[in-house]
């Protein structure tokens, strides 16, 4: 490491701003994949390592992947939820690779429900 | 750095390492591996947490859920249902006192959501090794905005604005003293961080360095600066080898990005800091006897005026925790500062929360917050639903502070009007079972012991108070030994020469103020009402409560009690030791003490 100047600084703090602001809970979208033992088998994995290189790629902060339980709807395995803050929650299912590609460009980055791979929007009352 | 979608915050600190948090961590990276989620669950060890009692803690992000009591058994289970099915643990979760169901986020929890941090504002946040996330939360940000763009002057006029006083106990302005020694015309100069924690049940300054030695480094470069010092000491005790070891690494890394060391971020200015280890006496936290330690001398106080010195020159030293403070209100500005906290007391204060209390550990709370809202609140109560008796504030160096004052504000002259004091920040709470003249003895015990001897006051004079708080717990008390406790109190406090020596008699003086009928209960009766000076006290089973279900006799370490089963037991007093461990054991409440 060389000896840096002030405005290295913030340069240094952009580059894993986007680790910190994981540990802070902050965040637009929220990326929740199913993976029961269901999920799992159908290929809830490759859904998940599929949303952490498109993160990846595309340098983005502010979209958090989180794991949950079975969602109740084995059949239509692997199932993932998307959640922009303040929007309802859309689910989407059958995924494979190519289909989560889609709805991380559509969806999540863009804004824009990717209709024909999902089942409901919103989610089920509870209580 | 790579992206992952989960980071567990396993907290560092000395009290979950000594829980076994390394093993966990070896456990936990093991089983990750198992389920092939290596890279996408990353563990960080991070500084101490705070709630310790709860500990080896863990603090899974972004979700916040709050997992405590870990052991290397349960982490196996935990990884398969929470990192891989995605179905938090709820057994390993914080349950309230007195309730059932568990609140799994860190941030509704009671102990953490009425606490504000700025000295601890990176606690559980980042990993203490790596500067980097240190300077992705706005950290160096204070440093460079100074040299770049602030005189001396200036920096010193915003922390005298902002009202920060020392937190190492005499709340003497911070602003003041950089002034005073800027002025001062002889060169060199020098900072120093006094990490000399040694008061019982203290450890606020020793997880500051442990989770976040840089904020103590760059308030140090900003004092530096300001006052025109090249060098500056972290005194820093021994007994704290995972804070040495922390702070010498965050030295290190510092001099090697830059930021200590010569030509500080491109700005000319040089600054170097080295860690000086004390010997962990508990004398060397005064000021001057530290500094005679710095010098190679034998750590004893000096008389002041003059000023402290070192190398007879001018040296600022301040607490850990002020230099923690000190980056954030260059970031902020001295007003936003100052609107926290009391007229007189601004900001926050950091207390370790300990003794008979639910939720112990290390607590930071805005100045003025009630001792009843620190107790309570955040601290959940008394165990096992036991009555609150008094609480003890600054170490051996404070007082008791009985329930009646339990609405006390708390900042600097509250407390000194109560007879205690802030000192660095130790609060030890005790129950209805605590006995206030033994716990008198106990802090004399300590400061008795501890004494530098330099002085009569202190070393004579703690002497003597001790010999009398002995034999009043003997039940050997002399007509007139409360009158000669508060008036050789009120003499060594004003006849030693340093601040230990002139506070040692504070814990007698408080606790003959407010508790006073238990002093004559020793004196007069014979009798100690809390039921623990082994030589007042008689162990004795109630035979009406009594159902004989042998328990007592079995757990008796003497086997002093005697009786058939299901008939009523009794204790022999002269093989009784008075261990209580009859008392603890039996689910009737039929042994008796008085």
């Amino acid at each position: 490491m060389s000896k840096i100047k002030p405005e290295d600084l913030d340069k240094i703090g952009e580059k894993i701003k986007r680790t910190m602001l994981l540990r802070e809970g902050s965040y637009r979208a929220k990326v929740t994949i199913h993976m029961g033992t269901c999920g799992i088998a159908a290929g809830a994995r490759k859904v998940m390592s599929t949303l952490l290189d498109l993160i990846e790629k595309e340098q983005v902060k502010d979209v958090i992947l989180s794991a949950s339980s079975c969602a109740g709807l084995c059949s239509r395995e692997p199932m993932i939820t998307v959640e922009l803050k303040g929007k309802t929650p859309v689910k989407y299912v059958d995924l494979d690779e190519e289909k989560t590609m889609k709805i991380f460009q559509a969806h999540v980055l863009d804004g824009e429900v990717v209709q024909e791979y999902a089942l409901a929007i919103g989610s089920e009352r509870v209580g | 750095m790579k992206r992952f979608r989960t980071h567990l915050m396993l907290c560092a600190g000395t009290g979950c390492v000594s829980n076994g948090t390394f093993a966990i961590k070896e456990v936990l990276e093991r089983e990750l591996e198992k389920h092939d989620l290596q890279d996408e669950v990353a563990v960080v060890m991070t500084g101490c947490n705070g709630f310790c009692a709860q500990g080896p803690l863990m603090v899974v992000q972004p979700d916040g859920i709050f997992y405590q009591y870990l052991t290397t058994e349960n982490i196996s289970h935990l990884v398969e249902e929470h990192f891989l099915k995605g179905r938090p643990v709820k057994k390993l979760m914080y349950v309230p006192p007195g309730e059932e169901s568990p609140i799994p986020e860190l941030h509704s929890i009671p102990f953490f959501k009425d606490q504000r941090l700025i000295a601890m504002r990176n606690r559980g946040m980042i990993d203490p090794d790596n500067i980097e996330e240190y300077i992705a939360r706005d950290g160096y940000k204070a440093l460079a905005k100074v040299l770049t763009s602030s005189t001396p002057e200036a920096v010193i006029q915003e922390i005298s604005d902002s009202g920060l006083r020392g937190r190492g106990g005499a709340g003497f302005p911070t602003g003041r003293k950089w002034d005073s020694r800027r002025k001062d015309p002889r060169t060199p100069k020098y900072v120093v961080c006094n990490a000399d924690e040694g008061d019982p049940g203290a450890f606020m300054d020793r997880s500051i360095v442990e989770a976040d030695p840089h904020s103590i480094l760059e308030g140090m470069a900003i004092g530096a600066y300001s006052i025109g010092a090249f060098q500056g000491y972290v005194y820093l005790r021994m007994e704290y080898p995972l804070a040495v070891k922390r702070m010498t690494f965050a030295i290190e890394q510092a001099k090697e990005y830059g930021l200590l060391g010569d030509d500080i971020l491109g700005t000319g200015f040089n600054f170097n800091i080295d860690i000086f280890r004390g010997a962990g006496a508990f004398v060397c936290g005064e000021t001057t006897a530290l500094v005679a330690s710095i010098e190679g001398k034998p750590p004893e106080p000096r008389q002041r005026p003059p000023r402290t010195t070192l190398w007879e020159k001018p040296v600022v030293i301040n607490n850990v925790e002020t230099w923690a403070n000190v980056p954030v209100i260059m970031n902020l500005g001295a007003k936003w500062f100052s609107e926290i906290g009391t007229e007189t007391s601004k900001g926050t204060k950091v207390f370790s929360l300990a003794g008979n209390i639910n939720n112990a550990g290390l607590v930071e709370v805005p100045m003025g917050i009630t001792l009843r809202e620190i107790v309570y609140d955040i601290g959940g109560g008394i165990p096992k639903g036991k009555e609150f008796k008094a609480v003890q504030t600054g170490g051996p160096s404070g007082g008791v502070i009985p329930a009646s004052l339990l609405d006390l504000s708390v900042d600097y002259e509250q407390l000194d009007k109560a007879g205690s004091m802030m000192g660095s920040g130790g609060m030890i709470v005790m129950d209805e079972n605590t006995c206030m003249v033994d716990v008198a003895r106990y802090f004399v015990e300590f400061t008795n012991d501890e004494s530098c001897g330099k002085c009569t006051p202190c070393r004579e004079g703690s002497y003597v108070l001790l010999e009398i708080l002995n034999r009043l717990c003997k039940g050997e008390g002399k007509q007139g030994d409360l009158e000669l406790l508060d008036e050789l109190g009120e003499a060594i406090k004003d006849a030693a020469q340093c601040g230990l020596g002139q506070s040692l008699p504070n814990p007698v003086l408080s606790s003959l103020k407010h508790f006073r009928d238990e002093y004559k209960a020793h004196l007069e009766e014979k009798r100690c009402p809390a039921g623990i000076c082994k030589a007042l006290i008689t162990f004795t089973i109630d035979d009406e409560k009594c159902k004989g279900c042998r328990l007592c006799s079995k757990k008796c370490p003497q086997d002093a009690i005697t009786g058939e089963a299901k008939e009523t037991h009794i204790i022999d007093q002269d093989k009784c030791i008075k261990c209580g461990v009859c008392m603890d054991v039996c689910k009737f409440e039929a042994v008796l003490v008085a």
